[in-house]
């Protein structure tokens, strides 16, 4: 049994242990923090210093390619950890450190629709959510307050009851805006300013967004709502113990099927036990199947929390499409923020697709230098030779376009389990993932892209260039723990504690059961405060 | 920084190697008086490309020298440079025979040349960072947004909304 393997003697016993330090396990400590109970979080990264962020720098796009890569098998960083991913169209993207994804996310930040907790009951397919909307709207509002959320109030595609408030003006539509939402108007199409993580004021000591353009490798102004510069400071500050370059191996159990603590890696590679009373995974939808598949012992052989045999099964991305317009005018180019609009035209089941549920589309307002000249080139719209300039000036500051975020549904086979050869820096196995893409989501795609051809099109777009699926974009990652009320389908139950060890809580995007089709963390977020909430409200027999 | 001597004296290619990569930068990126730009094969960016590919030139370099001698050996009896006077077919063998360093010798090369004082401003872009400036992005025509208003709700109703 794992238990046997620790001295525990030695161990430090704390109240609550939270593993990981990205959305959702910085809400989660947020959260718990009033409890006054002694928490500790064990994050395998390390606090960033936003004076290092690529935009500080010239280099700032080749920066992205290196240590600020969306890849960590690119970024390989001594706190990321090898993910096999040649088994998947999709490739895995993530930020290990204090903050995890929020680091390098555009901020995009819609909230799941009433109808993505009703999927089977609407539409036939995958399964209803155990909790609904409206459980989980004052968790929303909740995180809004916390992360501070930019948009206009008012939105069709979304119910007035209960009202999704704004607290800051939307980000600036500049010229790229208006083009597509010209395109948008022009078709009929739904269109809104999106709800964006981004501070368009001063908000609680973070300034106001100032256009730097290079979101996806972290925000140098503070704008930019990463749990690094939110949730952390006010958890820390209320008593929460954030240990950073501890990396978790394995969950420790004992022989009445409650979870004892971990064993996690020090920064020097020391191999420590930490004991808990209550032990809460906020790894992400790759990292908390894997330490959960890790943490075998004769009780559960398969892994923790696995008795339904659904750890790491179910894994949802979002598949992508990137669909870009080639203007004569000039858009805004190297910029902005990328969020601005979006779309949800095409968010429902039709009877007319060839596919069930839908997608967003959500605009990306413009590209940098070098990265409008390795897309122009790695397409041939840019040639080697003397026409290099005349084809470059073509599209520098003249792309924009959008990406389409579809719903993807669980399907079993879709999986992270443990690679049998590829390990950590400490030893620790790597997850593998088995991802193919759906004929339903094959479809969407190639809806996704005809649609926002017309749009682009309709825009005035002179060339139009897409992607799909996108290779690079599997940065929403769901479903490997799902939550429900039936221990044999689902690994969590409808407040996050897992069926089978009473004192194990999961936070992270593991537990969606469907993956709706918008970005998902404001609603991992806001799940993570939720589960929280419902931790705190059970205190007294939350075991039983 | 005097960037050619780094690249002739200390640099970590060879004579031959160096010619090599400047050959085929000449052909990716030639200068442009129009634009006023110069060629990817300026010592500046050059230097900053073996900088920033430090750790790709044992890639590089092998490709480097079978260049070479394919220039050589496509040398006529007459002793006569024929690959020399048509730069595009040896530099097309290059990227025919090795597509994946010709694409990361592309990819540095962008990197770097786009970020070359010259270059943006030909781009009238402003040679700086970011940060902490930031950019101007106008607020834009909020009354695009009327005929969305105007269409109403278009949220799919559950049960309880
Ligand atoms: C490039 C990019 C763009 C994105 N854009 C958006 C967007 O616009 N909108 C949106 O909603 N979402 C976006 N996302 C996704 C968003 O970042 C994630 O949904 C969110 O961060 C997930 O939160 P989480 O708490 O589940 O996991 P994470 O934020 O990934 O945090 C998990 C943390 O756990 C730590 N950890 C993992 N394993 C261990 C271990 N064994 N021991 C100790 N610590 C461990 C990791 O280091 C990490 O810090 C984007 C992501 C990326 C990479």
């Amino acid at each position: 049994m794992v238990e046997s393997r620790v001295d525990k003697q030695a161990d430090e016993q704390v109240d609550v242990l939270i593993i990981g330090a990205g959305a959702s396990g910085a809400a989660a400590a947020w959260n718990l923090a009033e409890t006054k109970m002694r928490i500790v979080c064990l994050e395998q990264g390390e606090w960033m210093n936003p004076s290092d962020y690529p935009s500080t720098t010239r280099d700032f796009e080749a920066r992205s390619f290196g240590e600020f890569s969306i890849s960590p098998n690119n970024r390989g960083r001594i706190t990321d950890y090898p993910i096999n991913d040649d088994h998947s169209p999709i490739k895995i993207a993530n930020f290990n450190g204090v903050g995890g994804g929020t680091i390098l996310y555009a901020g995009h930040y819609p909230r799941f629709h009433p109808s993505d907790f009703r999927v089977r009951s609407l539409d036939g397919v995958a399964d209803d959510w155990p909790i609904d909307y409206e459980t989980l709207a004052p968790f929303y509002d909740q995180d809004d307050q916390i992360t501070g959320v930019s948009g206009l109030v008012g939105d069709p595609a979304y119910p007035a009851h209960p009202p999704k408030n704004s607290l800051m003006p939307p980000l600036p539509l500049g010229r790229a805006g208006e083009t597509v939402a010209r395109g948008f108007n022009a078709r009929g199409w739904h269109w809104w300013p999106s709800d964006s993580a981004i501070a368009t004021q001063p908000y609680e000591g973070r300034d106001r967004c100032i256009n730097l353009g290079a979101c996806l490798s972290g925000c140098a102004q503070g704008a930019k709502a990463s749990t690094d510069i939110t949730y952390w400071p006010a958890a820390i500050r209320a008593g929460v113990e954030l240990r950073t370059r501890c990396r978790v191996s394995a969950v420790t159990v004992d022989d009445n099927d409650r979870a004892t603590g971990a064993i996690y890696f020090d920064a020097d590679g020391v191999r420590q036990h930490i004991r808990a009373e209550v032990v809460v995974l906020a790894m992400n939808g790759v990292g908390t199947p894997r330490i959960l598949l890790n943490s075998t012992s004769q009780r559960f052989p398969n892994g923790l929390a696995n008795s339904s045999g659904l750890v790491g099964r179910n894994l949802m991305f979002h598949p992508y499409a990137s669909i870009s317009g080639v203007f004569e005018e000039a858009q805004d180019g190297y910029r902005g923020p990328i969020d601005c609009l979006w779309s949800q035209e095409f968010y429902e089941t039709r009877d007319e697709h060839d596919f069930l549920r839908g997608y967003t589309f959500e605009m990306t307002r413009g590209r940098g230098a070098v990265m409008t000249a390795l897309g122009g080139m790695a397409s041939g719209r840019i040639p080697w030779g003397a026409a290099h300039h005349d084809a470059y000036r073509a599209l520098h500051n003249r792309i924009t376009g959008m990406v389409a975020i579809c719903e993807d549904l669980p399907e079993a086979h879709n999986t992270v389990t443990l690679d049998p050869h590829l390990k950590d820096s400490d030893g620790v196995p790597s997850p593998r993932i088995d991802y193919t893409l759906s004929e339903n989501s094959r479809n969407m795609l190639d809806h996704a892209v005809a649609r926002a051809t017309d749009v682009l099109r309709a825009a005035g777009a002179v060339d139009v260039l897409s992607e799909s699926p996108l290779a690079v974009g599997g940065w929403h990652l769901m479903g490997t723990a799902r939550m429900g009320t039936d221990p044999e389908t689902s690994v969590v139950n409808e407040w996050g504690r897992s069926h089978d060890v009473k004192n194990l809580f999961i936070v992270d995007g593991s537990v969606f059961v469907t993956s709706a089709g918008v970005n998902p963390t404001r609603t991992i977020s806001a799940l993570a405060l939720y589960i929280t909430d419902s931790m705190k409200q059970r205190l007294a027999n939350l075991f039983d | 920084m005097n960037s050619e001597n780094i690249i002739s004296s200390d640099g970590p290619l060879s004579a031959v190697q160096q010619r090599m990569l400047r050959r085929v930068l000449q052909a990716m990126i030639p200068p442009s008086e129009v634009h006023q730009v110069p060629g990817a094969d300026d010592p500046t960016i050059v230097a900053a490309i073996l900088m920033a590919g430090a750790q790709q030139l044992p890639l590089l370099t092998p490709a480097l020298d079978a260049l070479h001698t394919y220039i050589e050996t496509s040398n006529d009896s007459a002793g006569q440079d024929r690959a020399a006077e048509s730069q595009d077919l040896a530099v097309e063998w290059f990227r025919e025979q090795h597509p994946e360093i010709a694409g990361l010798l592309m990819a540095l090369t962008i990197q770097c040349y786009y970020r070359d004082d010259r270059v943006m401003a030909s781009l009238d872009m402003e040679p700086r960072p970011p940060f902490p400036q930031g950019y101007e992005v106008s607020d834009g025509d909020w009354s695009l947004l009327d005929p969305v208003r105007a269409r109403g709700p278009i949220y799919r109703p559950t049960n309880n909304s």
